[in-house]
């Protein structure tokens, strides 16, 4: 019988090893998972390579990550916002690299790790700064940048209903990201807010299959005081 | 003369949308046009987050986690919205289906470029997010900005910023102005009661040429 249910994602979140890369569903706190990410600080895992389209708010969730210094290297589009102030000084002192992309560039990356697509052209970027020195090709008169697939080791969901096959659904614009994230990553944990039969999800709204999809929990929220103490 | 203000800014922009198209509109400025689109004319809008038929923004009761636009402010859903991952909005962006993107800049060139994303080539803290993606893939691009910041002009010969994208800019709508990009020149086609095309170019750090039908920006 297949079952990836498990009671507790602790297990899950040990086997990540230390400088691992981990892909963080979200965006911004829309659909971001924040018990694995309690999970993942409380493991103590460092020099972290996180992709995630922001670079979070307050002190909660990847922010939380980044005040505790677990991440050397973000791979992002937009890392300012909230925590703008943080993230310069983390750069500035040189504990945090940032590798900094057009949103549709990284979300293309995935989608090609997704698809078995090992590279692909792009003409987002064409005739600024990010084309120097990159291999650029014409198609349809039109130049193109050579973009390779975005994998992971890990990659940290938060689905709306999951299944005991993997399958997930995502609750509205928490969407965002997570699919994509789920077929780049070479093993998947996610949290969902409701656990339900197989059955329980009809096949055409099925949003990730569970073949993409290693590992799910019961998610569960996690109160200020917990990241607090984490960062403590 | 009265500049116009953000609101004024955002309602001309609007005045120039037509039925039917799919729009994205920036953070900032263009975010206001949702709330002039003229009588008649049924625009659909696309935040790249995720959602076609994007509504108004979200207050009280309708505030909802799970829906907020690019800006992460809370929005609603019209009926006939749907909601796809960043794969599919970005996608739909690169391959022409945005009929407008309404963006805001720090400079516009003659040539059309447009810089928005950064001040400096040496910046710590590089933010892109879908800039470059909308001013490459949406089918017209137009911006809407400050004539000036703090006395210095933003519409010049070239950027001296880092660009988001090269030669794509149509139009801007500024508080003194609506000016096209037309073979690398600046045409001014409406301008505030009370500027003279002289006051204009003084503020404007590349040549003006007048159209034709040169008339009142009200």
């Amino acid at each position: 019988m297949i079952d990836k249910t498990r009671t507790h994602a602790e297990d899950a979140i040990a086997a990540i090893p230390e400088g691992a890369t981990i892909m963080i569903g979200g965006f911004g706190e829309c659909g971001r998972p924040d018990m694995l990410l309690h999970l993942l600080l409380e493991s103590g895992r460092h020099n972290l390579t996180i992709v995630s389209n922001n670079a979070g708010e307050g002190r909660k969730g990847l922010a939380a990550l980044l005040l505790a210094r677990r991440i050397g290297r973000m791979i992002c589009s937009f890392p300012r916002g909230a925590m703008a102030k943080e993230v310069e000084m983390l750069v500035r002192e040189g504990s945090l690299t940032l590798e900094v992309m057009p949103q549709g560039t990284l979300a293309e990356r995935m989608r090609a790790a997704a698809a078995g697509i090992p590279a692909f052209y792009c003409p987002t970027g064409v005739g600024t700064m990010l084309a120097d020195g990159r291999e650029t090709r014409m198609f349809n008169g039109r130049p193109c940048l050579l973009e390779t697939a975005l994998t992971a080791d890990v990659a940290l969901i938060k689905a709306h209903r999951a299944d005991r096959w993997g399958n997930l659904t995502y609750d509205r614009m928490a969407r965002n990201f997570s699919p994509l994230m789920c077929g780049a990553a070479t093993r998947v944990i996610a949290e969902a807010d409701e656990i339900v039969p197989l059955g329980g999800i009809v096949p055409e709204q099925v949003a990730t299959q569970g073949v993409f999809v290693e590992t799910v929990v019961r998610s569960r929220p996690v109160p200020a005081e917990l990241w607090e103490r984490a960062l403590a | 003369m009265t500049p116009l203000d953000k609101t004024g800014i955002a309602r001309r922009a609007a005045r120039d949308l037509r039925d039917g198209w799919a729009v994205n509109l920036g953070i900032g400025v263009p975010e206001l046009v949702a709330n002039h689109v003229p009588d008649g004319v049924e625009i659909i809008l696309h935040s790249e987050n995720g959602i076609l038929g994007m509504g108004p923004q979200a207050t009280g009761d309708l505030v909802d986690p799970a829906m907020i636009n690019a800006g992460k402010k809370p929005i609603t859903a019209l009926p006939g919205a749907s909601i796809f991952d960043h794969a599919t909005s970005f996608g739909l962006v690169r391959s022409g289906r945005l009929d407008l993107c309404l963006l805001g800049a720090y400079q516009v060139a003659a040539n059309g470029d447009l810089a928005n994303w950064s001040r400096s080539f040496d910046d710590p803290l590089p933010a892109i997010g879908g800039a470059m993606d909308l001013a490459a893939g949406a089918r017209r691009v137009r911006v809407l900005m400050q004539h000036q910041q703090g006395g210095a002009p933003r519409l010049l010969e070239r950027c001296s910023y880092p660009l988001t994208c090269p030669g794509r800019v149509e139009r801007v709508y500024t508080d003194l102005a609506v000016i096209d990009v037309i073979d690398c020149r600046f045409v001014v086609r409406e301008m505030i009661p009370g500027l003279g095309l002289d006051e204009l170019a003084a503020r404007t750090g590349a040549p003006l040429d007048p159209a034709v039908d040169l008339c009142a920006l009200a």
